[in-house]
């Protein structure tokens, strides 16, 4: 590289030697050093394997690119392990780093096997009755925003998880961290959506507590619910039902929550119609399982968007996955807005919108049975289940082109350029 | 959505395909190399390379500005947000970016206030409401976002506010691709030259390329068809033994660039004897920092930075593929010890850089997608 004839030396310079010069040498990472080590052992213990099996004889037409990606993939299904030393913004936001929190950190404190699904809900036998029993808990900012409030999303969230998983909701609790300070007009109008949306999704909130906590140790207000309902329907929902030739549906377009909060937190100067998408989806997800025998797993798309969904089913079937970037509903201010900031619609939140894996065969009558629900008039086929290549998302684009569709490591975030 | 769709459509992309496709010599292969970080993002987005026959290629060039700062600048950042009552502001990709002791996101975690903006006005408006704290934006980028950040100094300076300052990083293109040519192993036929750079230095600044190369440069839009066809232009040059500067990008780019911008850039800033870039090593002349005039907006002179270097790992290959003359796969640490998680390199760390695309959207060989998209 060029040096040219510097004037100023750096302010500090550990190994220096050039006079005048840029510096030269310097400390390295730790993190690095560490990454590396971890490399060399995993290629060392391939290498020696190999060995043990005898050099592999390269399949004809195989390339080296392939053996790369198959080491890849080998890397990504390492057991996963918390680098950082502390908890980011990243852990929370639904993507990698998420999963990676919950595979190392609770799945391996807790683990048993209701919980190692993973899925949306825990389905547990009680007395001969199948339950499902879900939580979660609802830190949203702003409080109130275009189409809801966090009222009406710690019900239709909690409610959503339990319909995904076959089940009929019953019965909620709330739990409520409250910053001291805070309005109780704003909680009042809270509680008054919760037993609205309760009361829209026909199940009754029957337990609660409350805690207080000193000005600045919350925001505002934070709820977690949790529910049980009962699974009546024969049969398991689950992403790993997911087999080549299923078709994969969406119940209306994505991505209205995430802009919607996005836009209502005011630090963009944009402005758009649009609000956010909250709704239960346990009636949705009633008529359509009683229309159609085909279902095998349903999701509902809430952090890191469809696409993290449909990253769910290919490495929980180890199956393939293609949709096509025209069929997928997105509302043209959803589209601008994403646009101007340089995010993708497929990562965006959702509060109110369901993933369907079916059947390829009954993929119309599915389609009917959604589109006949108020909750999905927008419905639409999105992609379907391919055997090749396992564990990978594919998208079509609507330029005609091909692309993968992996998850993000932490929220998406706006590009400088 | 209208001024966007019709830069997608893809009976157009096909049109054009076919019409590249048709100026490929038979059994010559071409290295063509996108300079800018905008347009990898938008031939990944877009699945654009499915258009291109085999004997084209695509390299990822140098122009993701937050790739290319180096982890010891990364440090600096940190330790200066971390100087007390200090309210660091930073763009939002950056906030991933690893120093030697984790990123901004991490320095978060850990208590120092740093907040994600959308443009340095925004710094100005945390200023302006916190009086008691000093605050710093975290500037970064090309000559596309230097005249923000020097508009920015000059509001600061005539609203006389003394609690602003930038820690100024802004790197200029034009020396970055002189080095990569005059890299002893460099395979490249032509170049897409940086769009929105170009609004501001605009054509001229290229002509060396042509001159002294003998390599076509054609400016280019960010859409993918914008892409497209500045790969058509090039073709066309390269099958009519041309080496010219073009510019597809004319309904935004200037000639001339923009002298109002430029004057505020010049005004604010001026170049660096040196500066590093990962990846690349030392370039001298290829950074810019805040003038004597505009000191007291210079987090450099204000606050004291440790400017500790830390060497580029040396299992990274980024230089190589920086230059084209590894494919990001062929690095050995490529999607093992580095990857988006945990980047290593320069290519990995934002989505726009070469490896950070090439293992989000681009990891399965062209057959292999064919075969697995085929109806």
């Amino acid at each position: 590289m060029t040096t040219g004839h510097p004037s100023q030396p750096a302010t500090q310079d550990p190994g220096g030697q050039s006079a005048g010069g840029p510096p030269a040498g310097g400390r390295s990472a730790g993190w690095v050093a560490a990454a590396l080590r971890d490399h060399d052992e995993q290629t060392g213990r391939e290498e020696a394997r190999q060995e043990r099996q005898g050099s592999p004889q390269p399949r004809p037409g195989t390339v080296r690119e392939e053996l790369v990606l198959d080491r890849i993939d080998r890397a990504r299904r390492a057991r996963p392990r918390v680098k950082e030393e502390r908890i980011t913004m990243s852990h929370g936001a639904g993507g990698k780093a998420t999963q990676t929190l919950i595979e190392a950190i609770f799945l391996d404190a807790f683990r048993n096997p209701l919980l190692e699904p993973l899925e949306d809900a825990a389905r547990i036998h009680v007395n001969g009755a199948r339950v499902a029993l879900t939580t979660d808990s609802y830190v949203v900012s702003p409080l109130f925003f275009p189409g809801g409030d966090i009222g009406d999303l710690a019900v239709n969230g909690t409610v959503n998880d339990l319909a995904v998983s076959g089940a009929v909701p019953l019965y909620l609790s709330a739990g409520f961290i409250l910053e001291e300070g805070f309005p109780v007009a704003d909680l009042s109008r809270i509680v008054a959506s919760m037993q609205a949306a309760a009361q829209r999704a026909g199940v009754q909130i029957v337990t609660g507590d409350t805690k207080v906590v000193e000005r600045g140790k919350a925001d505002g207000c934070y709820i977690n619910t949790a529910g049980i309902g009962v699974i009546e329907r024969e049969g398991t929902l689950g992403v790993a039902q997911a087999r080549p030739g299923d078709a994969i549906l969406v119940s209306g377009p994505i991505g209205d929550h995430g802009v919607t909060i996005m836009l209502a937190r005011g630090e963009l100067d944009l402005e758009a119609d649009v609000i956010s998408d909250t709704a239960p989806l346990n009636g949705l997800i009633c008529s359509l399982l009683s229309k159609t025998t085909g279902v095998r797993a349903l999701r509902d798309a809430t952090r890191g968007g469809v696409a993290t969904i449909l990253n769910e089913i290919a490495t929980a079937a180890d199956v393939g996955v293609l949709v096509t970037e025209d069929e997928i509903p997105v509302r043209l201010e959803v589209r601008g807005a994403s646009e101007l900031l340089g995010i993708d619609p497929m990562y965006v939140a959702c509060e109110g919108r369901v993933v369907v894996v079916v059947d390829g065969d009954q993929a119309d009558q599915a389609l009917a049975a959604m589109r006949a629900h108020p909750q999905g008039e927008q419905a639409a086929i999105i992609g379907r289940v391919t055997a090749e290549p396992p564990g990978i998302v594919q998208l079509k684009t609507a330029f005609g082109g091909t692309r993968i569709v992996d998850l993000l490591v932490g929220d998406p975030l706006p590009r400088i350029c | 959505m209208r001024f966007v769709d019709e830069f997608r459509a893809a009976d157009k992309a096909h049109a054009l395909a076919a019409k590249i496709a048709a100026l490929c010599e038979p059994g010559r292969q071409y290295k063509l190399m996108e300079v800018c970080g905008g347009h990898t993002h938008t031939i990944y987005k877009h699945g654009l390379e499915d258009y291109l026959p085999e004997q084209i290629t695509l390299v990822h060039g140098p122009g993701c500005p937050v790739c290319v700062i180096p982890m010891g600048r990364m440090d600096d950042a940190i330790a200066l947000a971390a100087e007390p009552d200090v309210i660091m502001t930073s763009f939002g990709d950056m906030m991933r970016v690893p120093g030697s002791h984790g990123s901004f996101f991490d320095a978060k975690a850990r208590g120092t206030d740093i907040r994600m903006v959308y443009s340095p006005l925004d710094s100005l408006k945390i200023a302006r409401k916190n009086p008691g704290k000093r605050v710093i934006f975290m500037a970064i980028g090309f000559e596309t976002t230097a005249p923000s950040t020097a508009m920015t100094m000059l509001r600061a300076a005539a609203e006389g506010l003394s609690n602003f300052s930038i820690f100024c990083n802004h790197v200029t293109i034009i020396p970055a691709i002189k080095a990569i040519l005059d890299s002893p192993d460099l395979r490249l036929d032509g170049f897409i030259g940086p769009g929105h750079v170009s609004t501001v230095i605009g054509c001229r600044p290229y002509e060396f390329i042509a001159r002294d190369y003998g390599r076509p440069v054609v400016v280019a839009g960010f859409e993918p068809l914008d892409i497209l066809q500045s790969i058509y232009m090039l073709m066309q040059q390269l099958s009519e033994g041309r080496a010219e500067i073009e510019n597809q990008y004319s309904r935004v780019v200037p000639w001339d660039g923009n002298v109002v911008a430029l004057r505020a850039i010049g005004e604010t800033m001026e170049l660096r004897p040196y500066f590093e870039w990962r990846g690349l090593g030392f370039i001298s002349h290829s950074a810019l920092k805040v003038r004597e005039k505009y000191a007291q907006f210079d987090a450099e002179r204000l606050f004291s930075v440790p400017g500790v270097r830390v060497a580029d790992p040396k299992a990274c290959q980024c230089g190589e593929v920086l230059k084209g003359v590894l494919k990001p796969w062929e690095c050995k640490v490529f999607g093992t010890a580095c990857t988006p998680e945990t980047p290593i390199g320069t290519c990995m760390v934002s989505p726009e850089g070469a490896c950070a695309a090439y293992y989000n959207y681009g990891r399965l060989t062209r057959t292999r997608v064919k075969e697995a998209t085929r109806s």
